[in-house]
């Protein structure tokens, strides 16, 4: 397996997360559908999205928060990718309103990606290898998710809101360096949603093994071998996260200890935001890390694939991270909701 | 014709664009193309920074056709850190006590949904500054 790496040298000039403001903890969902004396929730809880909330405005405020740490005139952006499987238009694209909004228009690039929980993480593939082309200096990947559970499902506990951008461009402005990148892709129904079904289906426990574990694995694997790394060279880890349990097992299975995955993983604070979940994760990451160190991200997305991203953080981290809010900023603002709200929230009832 | 007026509109409403004055030097919003202080022309575009204070404030509970989604709401007068007084929407309030000279920041959120067939308009709405610095907090996380 040959490694992907554009000629030109390129990384990560710019990062920011986004999370919103309501959470909703497991327990109160436990106590709605079973009672006091309900099973112990799989994660603590879930971010919630705003009534004025949606993938396009909660894109747009990571996005901005990628520029203010790049500072580069954004009408240098000649793409505008985003990434989810929660676009708030079926026709019309996410992307455009972006670009809009951040000052990227007219000359730019712009779409809308989909791979379920990997959507974000395939355009920021496809912008590593449209600035390593030399076709553009700058190009913005986001992957950003509003997901919904539907009531009483086990996808409601973790059903999360968030997500985050990347503003990709070379590597000698990045904050973090591209060594390398891999793609592991497989025709496999683990999960979906149809065109007019408003919450997914899933396998149930076929997510597991043929899904998560088969893909995330081999992609982590395989890069690892193509870079002659082992997971003691990296400082930090981030896998996708729908839950708490796979990337633990994932990163024990691989070699990786708990201190490697600490502060990338965050799915019992904010949920599983779905094409967000691996990238607010990279940020989580670069708010702490330090020049010199490497970071691998390996995403999931069902149906299936994992894309996998071999980072070396440079010395431009330190002066960069500071000038937008961190995603911890982010995670600690926090305003709790009932069931009866979050239902609210969620469209769960609808008014007409 | 709607969708034409909301598309004018747009990139003031997305992103808080209003003129500054080349001669007396004052920032303009909404955009007027004359300058209010010394009535020179003003047409150089000037992007506020978003930060701001409550200047006055009021709840909504039977909102117009078209924003009953999002009621009962906040609507307040927001002195921007650059002198204009603009009307928008508070977002992000719900158990928070907003009080006048609150700081807040502007943010751009859905400003009405016409259901599920019409188009979302999208705009600036203002939300009380998030503190930062709270980064250091993830070491102590435990997994
Ligand atoms: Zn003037």
């Amino acid at each position: 397996m040959k490694i992907m790496k554009p000629q030109r040298d390129v990384g990560i000039v710019g990062y920011g997360a986004y999370v919103p403001r309501y959470r909703l903890r497991g327990t109160e969902i436990s106590r709605m559908w079973e009672g006091e004396q309900g099973s112990t929730p799989p994660i603590k809880e879930k971010a919630v999205p705003g009534l004025d909330e949606d993938v396009a405005t909660m894109s747009l405020e990571a996005a901005r928060n990628a520029l203010k740490r790049a500072a580069i005139d954004p009408s240098r952006i000649r793409a505008v990718w985003v990434g989810s499987e929660s676009h708030p238009y079926a026709v019309k694209p996410t992307s455009t309103i972006v670009a809009e909004a951040i000052g990227a228009v007219p000359h730019t690039l712009a779409a809308d990606w989909q791979f379920a929980c990997k959507a974000g993480t395939e355009a920021m593939q496809a912008a590593l290898g449209f600035v390593g082309s030399g076709m553009a200096d700058y190009a913005l990947a986001l992957g950003m998710d509003t997901a919904q559970g539907r009531p009483r499902d086990a996808l409601e506990y973790t059903a999360g809101a968030g997500g985050a951008a990347f503003l990709v461009g070379p590597a000698e402005e990045s904050l973090a360096v591209l060594e390398g990148s891999t793609s592991y892709v497989t025709d496999t129904a683990d999960f979906w949603r149809r065109q007019h079904e408003h919450y997914p289906a899933h396998a149930g426990r076929f997510t597991g093994e043929p899904g998560y574990f088969r893909h995330v694995l081999a992609a982590a694997s395989e890069i690892m071998a193509a870079l002659g790394r082992k997971p003691a060279d990296y400082a930090h880890v981030i896998f996708h996260q729908p839950n708490t349990k796979f990337p633990r097992k994932a990163g024990r299975e691989l070699g990786f200890s708990s201190e490697q995955l600490v502060a990338g993983l965050l799915v019992d604070d904010i949920g599983n935001t779905y094409a967000g979940a691996a990238m607010i994760g990279l940020t989580s990451v670069f708010d702490v890390a330090q020049p010199g160190e490497r970071v691998l991200m390996v995403s999931f997305g069902s149906g299936a694939g994992s894309d996998a991203f071999d980072l070396r953080v440079t010395d431009a981290i330190t002066a960069r991270r500071g000038r937008a809010l961190s995603t911890r900023d982010y995670i600690v603002r926090r305003h709790e909701l009932d069931y009866a709200t979050y239902a609210r929230h969620r469209e769960k009832i609808r008014m007409e | 014709m709607e969708i034409a007026r909301h598309w004018r509109l747009q990139r003031h409403r997305y992103a808080l664009v209003g003129e500054v004055c080349n001669h007396c030097g004052v920032k303009i919003f909404p955009a007027r193309d004359v300058c209010p202080e010394c009535n020179a022309p003003a047409k150089t575009p000037y992007t506020f920074s978003g930060k701001g204070e409550v200047y006055s404030y009021s709840t909504v509970h039977h909102p117009p056709e078209g924003f009953e989604h999002f009621a009962p709401y906040v609507v307040a007068l927001v002195r921007l850190a650059e002198g204009p007084l603009v009307a928008a929407q508070l977002t992000d309030v719900e158990g928070e006590k907003i009080e006048i000279g609150m700081p807040v920041e502007m943010v751009t959120r859905k400003l009405r949904d016409d259901g599920s067939r019409g188009t979302i308009v999208y705009g600036y709405k203002f939300r009380p500054v998030i503190a930062s610095g709270t980064s250091a907090d993830v070491k102590d996380a435990s997994v």
